[in-house]
């Protein structure tokens, strides 16, 4: 298993070849069958079945993924297809695991194997699907809290949504571990984002090697940064830093990190299909809470508040936001027990879109 | 090895759903990095805060982007992590994968890297977690002397993804899998190359549910939908209605145009009302079919907040044809590129310009007519301009 040298790999390599063909990764049933579906019914919350024109079938069993897998945990996984799905597995957008079998018998055995190795079956319909999330401690420069551990604390505790109990409609939960939120959960039902709340700290002798002033100027959002040519630095308007700590990627001088104050926002309410009415955005529900890791105990509590109280009280069918927009937001945080605050009203670019304009609302 | 303790760690061990840090824990039985990476993490979880500095330039010859380059900032404390690099591997579109294949990526990861993923990374990639620069070179040959290349990173076009489409969905209108392949194919220059004000992302979905989020996270998405009839097969109906389902509740009151009618036993609905929202198809599926004219609406500019707010995608071409070599599409989207290119400022995605430029400025820059589909409604301010050319009509 000795590396290649140098001169090996210069023989070898190629480029611009782009991914494999799909055409060469899919099952033989997909394969014959493509574009040739009639119907499908999911059977549990972790299982269904699609059927072709031909009626020729194709039993799904989805486990959950963590994401972040070892090599080991993906040839496990590869095991188990191998053994009933003719070599063949896939991954969904959310990060969980297909498997794939013309043999509805087989549904069964792919179930027991993957939960002998620690993967749930479950995630279809009407339910809580795995979370969406970014990387966090684990491998981000910029992270303000953890996402995996988060996500996992979480799904512990939402995990009969997951497995076995039916929910109002489909509800999709994401974490991004900053504002820059590469996991896009700005249109999520629930999502947590973490969030900075100080102006950053500036170690003006490294701005001076390490940043181009303008670029770093111009990198603020909301116009907070000027430059301080007695230090050949730049200085931050207090009053008018949001802390994006967009400052803080281009310049990394500009430490936006604080461990005390950094926290967690959550969320609710948005979608990205066009079901009933459009997409929508997220919007703010809790605008802060601290990090307590391992396991953030006050994130789940809220999270299990939310999803509870929609549970309760949505119509089949209807979305996170879909059922606040009917009860409007003012029971939303009566009903959910949470408080309104200053932060909770807009004052950024979307603001005056936000204000009520009229005379009827509920108490 | 170093042992570390991780009691921290070692409580997101418990309960059911499947666990990062036992992932993390059996990469770190046979690798160094994998090792060091659980010791560093739990420092993290002890001081609340990440220990990684900023990425820095790293790559393999010819290309740039592809890898994220990734140090730690506690190097002497935690050298298998000193360096820590991204390994972004492209992935086949709609993300299956035959076992084969699937692990030779893991047997090259495991002999160059930490032994650690992500399946898959947001954009869609196939993410390697954590590799030595001297390694990038080696792992890049043997990887593509295979048949596998990277992904996109930095200000370049980014992985192209899509839902799995026409493979096992009956909704597709368009074939996602095949879409998505072709465009990563033919822009592999522009995907390797960073050679623009930023990122531009493709995401590809079947129908309006977006399976991918194509709507709320691509710069470019492409949604499959349909111009004629909905199909209604009554017998299906009928079994619906006999397991249970509430028709007139469940589906007739929520069509958000209430352009279908029951009468107890037939489902009517009037075609031209409809919007195709997908919400009757979606929980009928064995009774409703769209059929006739099948290609995709595209919509431009979505993106997360970082800086002035989140956007989602505006339909700009409402209805356009989805068919192999898919010219027509290929020749909108370069239209679109060299007007981005021409006008924006560094870091500047094309939803944010458009909102600086104008709706107008866009749609005439890439030869595009003004359409009631575009908006939810007219302007309602009196102030629009005029051209010359407007004049003269």
């Amino acid at each position: 298993m000795s590396w290649l040298s140098a001169e090996e790999a210069k023989q070898k390599r190629q480029t611009d070849i782009g991914p494999p063909s799909y055409k060469e990764m899919l099952p033989p049933v997909i394969a014959k069958n493509y574009g040739k579906w009639k119907y499908h019914e999911v059977l549990t919350p972790g299982t269904m079945v699609h059927v072709a024109e031909s009626g020729e079938k194709v039993y799904t069993v989805r486990v959950a993924g963590p994401r972040l897998l070892s090599t080991k945990s993906i040839r496990a996984l590869m095991d188990i297809a191998d053994k009933y799905c003719d070599g063949y597995i896939r991954w969904t957008t959310r990060n969980n695991i297909e498997f794939m079998t013309p043999k509805e018998e087989n549904m069964a055995l792919i179930k027991k194997a993957a939960e002998e190795i620690g993967f749930p079956v479950g995630g279809i319909g009407r339910g809580i699907s795995n979370m969406v999330h970014t990387q966090g401690w684990i491998h981000c420069h910029s992270a303000c809290t953890d996402a995996s551990g988060i996500v996992k604390a979480m799904m512990d505790e939402l995990f009969p949504y997951f497995n076995e109990k039916l929910l109002p409609a489909k509800t999709r939960l994401a974490l991004a571990c900053c504002v820059n939120m590469c996991g896009a959960v700005h249109c999520s039902d629930i999502a947590v984002v973490a969030i900075h709340r100080k102006v950053p700290e500036i170690d003006h002798d490294h701005v001076k090697n390490m940043c181009e002033i303008p670029t770093t100027i111009s990198s603020c959002p909301t116009r907070a940064i000027s430059p301080d040519p007695a230090k050949k630095s730049i200085k931050i308007n207090p009053d008018k830093c949001m802390y994006c700590g967009n400052c803080f990627t281009v310049c990394p001088p500009i430490n936006i990190h604080n461990p005390e104050q950094d926290g967690v926002a959550i969320v609710v309410g948005g979608k990205v299909g066009s079901l009933r009415k459009g997409p929508m955005f997220s919007k703010l529900a809790i605008p802060y809470i601290k990090n307590n890791p391992p396991r953030w105990p006050e994130v789940v509590e809220a999270v299990k508040n939310i999803v509870d109280t929609y549970a309760a009280d949505a119509r089949k069918f209807e979305r996170v936001g879909e059922w606040i927009e009917r009860i409007g937001w003012e029971s939303f945080f009566k009903k959910t027990g949470i408080p309104f605050t200053f932060q909770h009203i807009d004052d950024f670019t979307f603001a005056r879109d936000t204000f009520r304009t009229s005379a009827a609302f509920k108490w | 090895m170093k042992k570390y303790e991780t009691p921290l760690l070692d409580e997101l061990e418990k309960g059911p759903w499947p666990s990062f840090v036992k992932e993390m824990k059996l990469a770190a039985a046979t690798s160094e990095m994998a090792n060091d990476e659980l010791g560093q993490v739990e420092k993290s979880y002890r001081d609340k805060r990440g220990y990684w500095k900023h990425g820095g330039i790293v790559g393999v010859l010819g290309y740039g982007g592809g890898v994220i380059g990734r140090y730690s900032s506690l190097p002497e404390e935690f050298p298998g992590v000193a360096h820590f690099h991204t390994f972004r591997i492209n992935q086949p579109s709609g993300m299956f994968y035959k076992t084969d294949r699937l692990r030779e990526i893991m047997d090259l990861w495991d002999k160059y890297g930490s032994g650690l993923t992500n399946m898959h990374g947001s954009t869609g990639d196939m993410i390697m977690l954590g590799c030595r620069t001297e390694a990038l070179e080696p792992l890049f040959a043997e990887v593509s002397s295979r048949g596998w290349d990277l992904g996109g990173s930095g200000s370049a076009l980014r992985t192209p993804a899509c839902c799995l489409g026409q493979s096992r969905c009956e909704w597709a209108n368009i074939d996602t899998m095949d879409i998505c392949n072709e465009l990563t194919q033919s822009y592999q220059d522009y995907l390797h190359r960073p050679a623009w004000p930023y990122k531009f992302k493709f995401k590809v979905a079947g129908c309006a549910v977006d399976c991918v989020a194509a709507i709320a996270r691509a710069d470019c998405s492409i949604i499959g939908t349909w111009k004629g009839k909905i199909a209604v097969d009554q017998d299906a109906v009928k079994d619906y209605a006999k397991s249970g389902m509430d028709i007139k509740a469940e589906i007739v009151d929520m069509c958000p145009t209430g352009c279908m009618n029951y009468d107890g036993s037939a489902l009517s609905i009037d075609d031209a009302n409809c919007s195709r929202c997908m919400h009757c198809i979606s929980k009928m599926t064995k009774a409703l079919r769209p059929t006739g004219e099948k290609g995709a609406s595209i919509l431009i500019g979505a993106k997360a907040p970082i800086v002035v707010g989140s956007l989602l995608s505006w339909v700009v071409v409402p209805f356009i044809k989805m068919e192999p070599p898919y010219t027509e599409f290929k020749e909108l989207v370069e239209k679109i590129w060299e007007w981005w290119d021409d006008n924006a400022k560094p870091r500047e995605r094309i939803g944010e310009l458009i909102e600086v430029k104008g709706m107008r400025s866009f749609l005439e820059g890439i030869g595009v007519e003004a359409q009631a589909q575009q908006v939810y409604e007219p302007r309602k301010d009196p102030f629009f301009f005029w051209k010359e050319e407007d004049l003269s009509k």
